[in-house]
């Protein structure tokens, strides 16, 4: 199996389903000649022609919105917005079509399509270049979206988002983009959306993380059993919505303690959300509050400073030790 | 209604006081008795060529002192976007946009401008921002990533410059909606790229701006490419000085290696606008030289030919043409004169390591005017942790 990175395991999976799919189109700034600034499209144009790989002008509301229309007609647009931040601009597309066209044509115009766009911190960007705001997505009745941890997974998420029938929100953590290398089988992969994975297993503390902060949370839990003796189980989530409530509360019944690390702000986050669930459905087994290391509800940092905000596997550790702490 | 392009554009000399009009004319029309709508003329203005010819009809006539200031404006420009360009491989910097070959269009757009009038700009402006009063290590923090360095000098009405493509330019529009509201005499120049141009969000201020009459310029820098995209493919239309016409802008496309062209084309809009007629849209026809970002390597996209044929239409060479047949400079002065910039940046750079410092405790700051509790408990809990890893 071929030695992949992130960056590289995309390509192959839109390479693959453009390949046997010719309804998958990609549209998207800078995504044709320069092949993506990050080079996730990169040689596709060459490939597969100005029809299906498309330099757009610069608008993300047009590049939404025009996707949104050509789903309708029967294609299956993977648009990239350059980074998360700029999604902002097609909010009013997302919200008000992608999303809804399904329900507001009463089934007739599935929208099946993929928008994909790397979030998050750590690459020392500019301004509005490190967001994460995947609990927009989650919010929004009609959205799926979805969030790799690593090459191999990314593969097979972008191949199972694109085959979905429902409009998906792909965001890439590009702080993994060229982070490290996993193999990659050639043969296509595809995984369910709506599953996450059980990452490491363990009886003391379930952990659960997804995209950038599996790193430093899979860091702390080798600490934590290393030099600590304490077991941690690490749920990857892959999914934000759907969301796997069924691996989770089956985890925190077992371990009866809880740690969330995200990035995102805290107020009305996914972490929020996996709290409540684990309220409804696995109080009785809960033997200390549920914690959460989390970005903070403040704008993403300038970037000298953003190490400190970001969670950190020291920072996990410490919070560990404090759900572990309760009796 | 299709429509064609007719460029009176007079090759060679310099001698006809004519300016020159982009003409939006509609085709002979097979059937007479269909009605054309006019949609006004363009104009298409260049005073100083890049020979270094100046229509004469056209010269502003600046004074000695003014030109000279302008001239030094530039130079700094230029020798500013080389050092930082340095001090970013070496390791000093952040992203950071140069700005090479569009001094001419940064600094003939805020030249009309005083300090009571506003200037909101996009990232690739330092040039327009010294000339406004923005300090070179000042803007050498903002670059490497500091706070301290989106402090707005005190004495002028500027905005942080805008990175999210094309967003300023709505509330640009808001700050001349006010001006005209409390009855004020101030502009704003507000500056975006071809690649802005495309966004719906400038769309919308060209029309509240031309609804509401407010003494808004727009200066559409078309510098030929957005990142990897050319205008070609960003419009189908090449002058986007059109853009002005649906929404009832006056219009005018200027040579915006020309300084002259951009001062006048700038005054004209400034006046208008002062003159309480409205909204003003400069399209100023210049050539991004050097990479998109430091991010970004145009090998990939576009032919070194390209760039070639560019530099023979440097703004600072035909400025120092014209400087030198005024009898104003010479190449002793230009020497000087670039010594002395550089000079001066190399100082910048030693406050600049003085200041670097990062500050990780103000990253709550400024957020809310009070804080409320529950963000001072976030604080509060993010000391501890600068605390555990002793960070100051
Ligand atoms: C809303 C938004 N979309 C995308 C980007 C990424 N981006 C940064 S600069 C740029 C190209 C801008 O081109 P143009 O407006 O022509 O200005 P120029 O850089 O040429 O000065 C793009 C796509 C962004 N910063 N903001």
């Amino acid at each position: 199996m071929p030695q992949m990175t992130m960056v590289q395991a995309l390509n192959l999976a839109l390479d693959q389903s453009m390949e046997s799919d010719d309804r998958v189109c990609l549209m998207g700034e800078d995504i044709g000649v320069n092949g993506g600034v990050f080079r996730v499209t990169q040689n596709l144009l060459k490939k597969y022609g100005e029809n299906r790989v498309m330099d757009t002008p610069l608008a993300e509301c047009s590049i939404i919105g025009t996707a949104v229309g050509m789903a309708m007609y029967g294609l299956k647009p993977v648009p990239e917005i350059q980074f998360s931040g700029f999604t902002m601009q097609a909010f009013d597309q997302i919200e008000q079509n992608m999303a809804r066209m399904r329900n507001r044509s009463r089934g007739r115009y599935p929208i099946s399509m993929v928008m994909r766009a790397p979030y998050g911190g750590g690459i020392r960007a500019v301004e509005h270049h490190s967001e994460s705001r995947e609990a927009y997505w989650a919010h929004t009745p009609g959205l799926k979206c979805v969030i790799p941890s690593g090459p191999r997974n990314a593969r097979a998420l972008l191949k199972a988002a694109i085959d979905d029938p429902d409009p998906v929100v792909f965001y890439e953590p590009k702080a993994v983009y060229r982070a490290f290398k996993e193999d990659v089988p050639d043969e296509p992969e595809s995984m369910e959306i709506g599953k996450a994975k059980v990452a490491r297993e363990g009886n003391d503390l379930t952990m659960i993380a997804w995209g950038a902060m599996m790193r430093p949370a899979a860091e702390a839990a080798d600490d934590l059993a290393d030099l600590h003796g304490i077991d941690v189980e690490l749920i990857d989530l892959l999914s934000i919505k759907p969301m796997d409530t069924e691996t989770i509360v089956n985890s925190v019944s077992k371990t009866g303690r809880c740690l969330i690390v995200q990035e995102a702000p805290q107020t009305c986050s996914v972490a929020s959300e996996i709290i409540a669930r684990l309220n409804e459905k696995a109080f009785e087994y809960l033997i200390a509050p549920i914690k959460r290391v989390s970005g903070y509800d403040i704008i993403f940092p300038y970037y000298q400073t953003e190490q400190h905000y970001l969670p950190d596997p020291d920072t996990v550790i410490e919070a560990a030790k404090d759900v572990m702490a309760w009796e | 209604m299709p429509t064609k392009t007719a460029s009176k554009r007079s090759s060679g000399t310099k001698q006809s006081a004519q300016r020159r009009v982009t003409e939006v004319v509609a085709p002979e029309n097979e059937r007479p008795m269909r009605k054309t709508i006019d949609l006004g003329d363009i104009e298409d203005l260049q005073i100083l060529n890049e020979e270094g010819e100046v229509d004469e009809a056209l010269d502003p006539n600046l004074s000695e002192d003014e030109l000279k200031k302008i001239h030094r404006a530039m130079v700094m420009t230029r020798k500013f976007d080389i050092r930082m360009l340095a001090m970013q491989r070496q390791g000093e910097m952040g992203t950071f946009a140069p700005g090479l070959g569009q001094e001419a269009t940064q600094i003939g757009q805020v030249y009309p401008l005083n300090a009571k009038d506003w200037f909101s700009p996009s990232y690739r402006s330092f040039g327009a921002q010294l000339w406004r009063g923005w300090t070179l290590d000042g803007l050498m923090l903002l670059w490497a990533g500091y706070y301290e360095g989106f402090e707005i000098p005190e004495g002028i009405n500027d905005t942080p410059f805008s990175i999210v493509i094309g967003s300023h330019v709505l509330p640009a529009t808001g700050l001349g909606m006010a001006a005209k509201i409390r009855g004020d005499k101030s502009v704003v120049v507000t500056n975006f790229g071809d690649g802005a141009s495309s966004q719906g969000a400038v769309a919308e201020a060209f029309n509240f701006a031309s609804v509401y009459k407010a003494p808004v310029i727009f200066v559409l820098e078309n510098n030929g490419w957005a990142i990897s995209i050319p205008a070609e493919k960003q419009a189908a239309v090449r002058e986007f000085a059109r853009r002005g016409a649906g929404f009832g802008i006056p219009s005018i496309r200027v040579d915006g290696n020309d300084i002259l062209g951009m001062i006048v084309a700038s005054q004209q809009a400034a006046d208008h606008g002062r003159a309480g007629k409205g909204p003003y849209l400069v399209e100023a026809v210049t050539y991004r030289m050097s990479v998109h970002t430091t991010a970004d390597d145009p090998k990939v996209y576009r032919k070194e030919d390209e760039v070639k044929a560019w530099e023979a239409k440097c703004p600072i060479r035909r400025f120092e043409i014209y400087l030198r047949n005024k009898g104003i400079l010479d190449d002793a002065d230009f020497e000087r004169i670039g010594k002395e910039c550089e000079a001066e940046i190399l100082e910048a750079r030693e406050k600049f390591r003085a200041r670097a410092k990062a500050k990780p405790r103000e990253v709550f700051d400024y957020l809310y005017t009070e804080m409320p509790p529950e963000l001072k408990e976030q604080q509060e809990e993010y000391f501890r942790k600068l605390d555990r890893k002793g960070v100051e």
